[in-house]
Formats: structure tokens, C-alpha cells, sequence
């Protein structure tokens, strides 16, 4: 029996296949405003992959119940089980997503003791930094090159829109672009660190760092120094969600 | 209303069954009744009833009406504020336009000023209540709050309230109390008997029956009804148990009840204002001071608006225990300061001394957070059940 974990976030939609208790193939494709397709995408690779095998589909994500699958589990389980899966023993997990970000404790064997989530505002979100970026001129796919070097300035909006005009005025003020774009990460570092600490975590405890933006060594670097402790990525730490699904479904579908 | 005692149509259909409020309250005005109505259940409905009026609790539950409440009022205030402002406002409350006397209460800050701007269009009346348990100047004052609002009843109504009117509405609102507890501490059978909407809906809608002796039969009836079936093998599947805590909740608010009951939960026991806050405490019948029992008891509902707050602790460690509780969800309303301040002491409380799951729940009375509320839930259901 094969397993499929998809994660039908706000921005990319994400899957994993498990095979013999291995993760045999993964894909991730923008979501790009229609989930449903994106899901069909992601599914037919999929698909394909696991060949004649019989397999279990587990959907999570904001766009879980758009398909028919064999078990539906919100994404805070599924990052649970997924940072278990990637970092063993963890006990907290920081989550930015697209269009929100999820703060988790774990108990060490990836079951969640208690979390928080933003999903009301972009403030604290991957879109924040990808709208600034866009203000700057730049795509985020450049971002710790850009940031390199950079002196940060202090960006004091944290609402996306009035941040963007803040970040406008810096600019038109003479303020370095690469400086202003580190400002930003500070501006949401210092945001998500007190959506983090309402966790009362223990001091110095490492936090495995998924989602989207945790491909910014740049930024986990900043959200380290926020949080006063190790931040840990993983070069699968986008497709957390899909792999806890995954997980998920070959403890309970088995 | 008709408390209809067929299970599980009971209070099945709200709408309904405020429009038949609406027309039992017209019936009361018909035949001279007097009415005062009331938003919250700090106040003594005692006096009230010795008085020879009815009390009835005023619309504040819809956002129908918020967009009007806050050409007048700040955006970022509690909904129920706005809500209760903008109906009286737009007269669209039949049970405001029938109060002869409107009675409102310094709870919070934000309904202490908003009743300043009521008092422009209604005769309203405020109870000062005081924030503090602690000190014995407070129940003193509280004392003499209770008596100055004995003789405003008396001045505006024409009428004499004594100390024997007063000890038999004691009597009878006891037996008032004790019917909704039997009632809703149905919610301790495990497997449950009934849903926590269905246990909702009674409570809310026993709001709307405004004869006191039919509103105890009618409970008794149905309680008696649900223990019947019960003993004959009628009983829900067993769920995660979910006692919900917090701001008032009924109305709009009321798809935080939807949202973990169709995720996969079972709301067993309710501390809000509509079910045990306020019933839970008896007034003491033997104390011969009646002002004094009032104020005893009216001091000690666990209103986030007073400090210490250590009854709502009290009383939700005691429901933990009889209910069988498996998690707490907080609902606190956008911008109720009482209650989100609190809400950390509460999570402390329930974390550390009942080594028990909760999850603060934040929401208003728009329909937009329903997704982000059916995640929520769902994931602390999830967390309970791993």
C-alpha cells in the first residue's frame, strides 16, 4: 500500500508519495489561484509514481476538502507529525505559510500539546515579504543575496498595506533597498517570535522552521535571533504538511 | 413561546421562536404589564419580579444592526456593545421598544459609555456595579445598589416592594435556577444524552417564556423527557467533551458551537452567562437580610469584569470534574478587553492546575472567520484525540 500526503496550501500545493514506509517522490506547484487544478496536478504525478500500487490518499491544507480522500486532518496535525518525521524528538515548530503562520508545541513523538495560528491578517506571513519585495523591485526568490550585507532599517507597520507604504517612503527617503528588505524580516521575526512566545516554550529549545520561507537561510537566521534559540530547516521542510499527512494516514488507514 | 418537549425539535427553529417572543411580550403589554428589560445577568431579576414586572433580555446576539451602531460608536469595540446599541438605535428590538425601563450596568468600560448615548433615546437606568471582590466596601456598595434599584422600580412603577415580595421571587427564581441546572447538567450523562446545540437552544430559548411557573414546568418536563430516553437506551455516540468558557455567546456566535460539534466534538457543559454562570449559585433563603443575599449572590458570578475573578475558576474547576471535560474552548468576543486580558490566568489555570487541554477562540459576529474557526476546532479536536 502506497501513501499520498497533499498539502493544497494558499500559495503551492505540495505531495508526497510513501512507499514501503519511504518517501519515494515529492511535488510541490504553485497554487496560483486555482487549488482544485493545482491538487489534479500534483495527484496525476503522483500518481503515476505509485504505478500499479494500490495507495491512500490524506489531503490537508486549506484546500483539504476539495477532493475526495481517505482521511482529511488539518495542516496543524500534519505539521506536527511532519516535523517528527524531519526533525525527531522536536518540540516546537514555527510555520509560515502563504497566507498564514502557525506557531506548535509538541509533545517529542509529534502529537501537538497547543498551538496558535494568524490566519486573519497577511502581517507575519510569507505574502508580507513577497509584497515588500515586490515594493523593492526584487523577486523573493533572490532574497538572502539581497540581504547579504544589508544594515537593517526599522520598518514599524506591521499591517502589510500600511508596511508597504512605509517601505515606499524609505525608499524615496534614500534608504539602501537591500536594508529596508532586511528590515522587513525584522519587522516579521519580531511579530511571529510574540505569536511564538505565547507558546511559553522552554528557553533555548530548538524550533524546526517550515513553510515556504524557511527556503531563506536569510530569514531563519533573523527568526533565531528573535526567538533567543536554534532555528532548524530541512531541505523538505516545505512539504512538512504533506509528509505528516502521509504519516498520518499509514499509522490510521493501516 | 411553546417549549416544545418532543426530542429533538426542542427549540429546534430560533427565528421562530424569537418571533413568538416577540409576540408573548406584545400579549404583556396588551393586558398593562409592566417591562424592563435588561443585557446582562448581573442583574437582580428579583427586584424586578417584586416589583410586579417582567424582565426580558434585550437583543444583542446579531451584527444586523452594527453597521448602524457604529456611526455613532468606535469600529473596534466588542460586537455585543455595538449590536445591543444598534438595535435599540434602530428600533428594531420589539423587546426594547416594549421595555418601559431599560436597566444597564457598569460591567465594562465600553458598555458604561454606551449606555450614555442609550439614555439620549430610552429611560435607562444603570446599576453601578463594582469591580472588585477583594474589599468589603465593594459588597457594601454593592448592597446599597441593590436597594437604590428597589426604589427606582418603586418611583417609576408606583408600586411597593417588600421584603416579602422580594423573599418570594427569591424563592421563585431559585426554582427557576434549579430547573435549568437539573436540565442542563443533563450534559454530565456520558455518552451524552444530547447535543450541545440542543442543550443550547433550551437555554436560550427559555429566555423567551416569561411566565416563570410554565418556564419550570416546561424544563422539568423536558428534563424528564431526555433521563426517560436515556434509561431506554437513547444516547449520542461519545466524542471529545468539550466545555466552552468565555464572553457571552448565543445568536451569531453561536456557529462556534456548530463548528465543534460538526468537526467531530460534543459540547457537554456551557460556563457562559446564558447557562451556568449566572444559575449555577443559589440565593441564600435563610439569610434574613434579602439585600444581602442579593448582593452574596449577584457578587459572585464570574464576570471577567471583575478582579479577582477566582468564582469563574471555581466554578469551571468543579464543571471540569462533573462534566467529564476533555477540553475548554475559550470564545472570547473581538475587543471584550475582561475576557482576553483574562483568557492567559484562565489557560494558566486549566494548563497547570487541571492538566487540562484549552484553546482560546477569538471571533465577532460576522460569518468570515468560519473556515479559520472550523480549523481551529478541528485541530484541537485532533490534539484531544491523538
Amino acid at each position: 500500500m502506497d501513501y499520498i500526503g497533499l498539502d493544497s496550501g494558499s500559495t503551492t500545493t505540495k505531495g508526497v508519495l510513501f512507499a514501503d514506509g519511504q518517501l519515494q517522490a515529492k511535488y510541490l506547484v504553485p497554487t496560483a489561484g486555482n487549488p482544485r487544478g493545482a491538487i489534479e496536478t500534483v495527484l496525476t504525478h503522483l500518481k503515476a509514481d505509485a504505478g500499479d500500487t494500490d495507495y491512500r490518499l490524506i489531503t490537508t491544507g486549506y484546500g483539504r476538502k476539495l477532493v475526495e480522500a481517505d482521511l482529511v486532518i488539518t495542516e496543524i496535525t500534519c505539521h506536527g507529525k511532519g516535523a517528527e518525521y524531519l526533525h525527531p524528538g522536536v518540540q516546537y515548530v514555527i510555520d509560515i505559510g502563504g497566507q498564514d503562520c502557525k506557531t506548535i508545541s509538541l509533545n517529542g513523538q509529534g502529537n501537538v500539546l497547543d498551538f496558535n495560528m494568524n490566519d486573519r491578517c497577511a502581517a507575519g506571513t510569507g505574502r508580507f515579504v513577497e509584497v515588500m519585495m515586490g515594493t523593492l523591485g526584487e523577486q523573493i526568490q533572490v532574497l538572502d543575496n539581497f540581504v547579504a550585507d544589508a544594515t537593517p532599517v526599522k520598518i514599524n507597520s506591521m499591517c502589510t498595506v500600511f508596511a508597504e507604504s512605509e517601505v515606499i517612503s524609505l525608499i524615496s527617503k534614500g534608504e539602501a533597498r537591500e536594508d529596508i528588505a532586511l528590515g522587513t524580516l525584522e519587522a516579521i521575526a519580531k511579530r511571529i517570535s510574540g505569536q511564538y512566545a505565547k507558546l511559553r516554550p522552554k528557553h533555548g529549545e530548538t524550533v524546526l522552521f517550515t513553510g515556504g520561507l524557511s527556503q531563506s537561510q536569510a530569514f531563519s537566521k533573523v527568526l533565531s535571533e528573535h526567538v533567543g534559540a536554534p532555528v532548524d530547516t530541512n531541505p523538505l521542510s516545505q512539504f512538512a504538511g504533506a509528509i505528516g499527512a502521509a504519516q498520518i494516514g499509514m499509522k490510521k488507514l493501516n | 413561546m411553546e417549549l416544545r418537549t418532543e426530542l429533538p425539535e426542542v427549540f429546534a427553529d430560533f427565528s421562530e421562536a424569537r418571533k413568538q417572543g416577540f409576540l408573548a411580550v406584545k400579549d404583556l403589554k396588551e393586558k398593562g404589564q409592566p417591562v424592563v428589560g435588561v443585557y446582562c445577568t448581573f442583574m437582580p431579576e428579583e427586584l424586578v419580579l417584586a416589583g410586579g414586572a417582567v424582565q426580558i433580555s434585550l437583543c444583542s446576539t446579531s451584527d444586523e444592526t452594527i453597521g448602524d451602531a457604529e456611526e455613532d460608536l468606535p469600529r473596534n469595540l466588542c460586537p455585543l456593545i455595538k449590536a445591543s446599541y444598534g438595535f435599540a438605535k434602530m428600533d428594531k428590538c420589539p423587546y426594547f421598544y416594549f421595555s418601559d425601563l431599560v436597566v444597564g450596568e457598569t460591567t465594562c468600560d465600553g458598555k458604561t459609555k454606551m449606555y450614555e448615548y442609550m439614555q439620549e433615546f430610552k429611560p435607562t437606568y444603570l446599576m453601578q456595579l463594582p469591580h472588585t471582590r477583594d474589599l468589603e466596601g465593594g459588597k457594601q456598595f454593592w448592597r446599597s445598589e441593590m436597594i437604590r434599584f428597589k426604589e427606582k422600580l418603586e418611583n417609576f412603577f408606583g408600586v411597593e416592594i417588600t421584603e416579602d415580595k422580594i423573599r418570594e421571587a427569591i424563592q421563585l427564581k431559585n426554582r427557576e435556577r434549579q430547573a435549568k441546572q437539573d436540565f442542563y447538567r443533563l450534559g454530565q450523562l456520558n455518552p451524552p444524552a444530547l447535543s450541545g446545540s440542543e442543550i443550547f437552544q433550551v437555554m436560550y430559548g427559555s429566555q423567551y417564556k416569561f411566565d416563570k411557573a410554565e418556564v419550570i414546568d416546561m424544563l422539568e418536563t423536558t428534563t424528564a423527557k431526555v433521563k426517560a430516553e436515556y434509561a431506554a437506551g437513547k444516547r449520542l455516540d461519545s466524542k471529545p467533551r468539550i466545555l466552552v468558557t468565555g464572553s457571552p455567546i448565543g445568536g451569531a456566535t453561536e456557529k462556534v458551537i456548530r463548528a465543534i460539534e460538526e468537526n467531530g466534538g460534543v459540547v457537554v457543559a456551557y460556563e457562559n452567562c446564558t447557562v451556568a454562570k449566572a444559575v449555577e449559585r443559589l440565593v441564600d433563603e435563610n439569610e434574613p437580610d434579602v439585600y444581602q443575599a442579593l448582593t452574596d449572590k449577584y457578587m459572585n458570578i464570574g464576570c471577567a469584569c471583575i478582579s479577582n475573578n477566582n468564582p469563574r475558576k471555581e466554578l469551571l474547576s468543579t464543571m471540569i470534574d462533573d462534566y467529564q471535560v476533555d477540553g475548554v474552548v475559550d470564545m472570547v468576543l473581538q475587543n471584550c478587553t475582561p475576557f482576553s486580558v483574562e483568557s492567559l490566568q484562565i489557560k494558566r489555570f486549566l494548563n497547570e492546575e487541571k492538566h487540562i487541554p484549552y484553546m482560546y477562540l477569538e471571533t465577532d459576529y460576522s460569518t468570515a472567520d468560519i473556515e479559520q474557526i472550523n480549523t481551529r476546532v478541528t485541530a484541537f479536536l485532533e490534539m484531544l484525540e491523538a
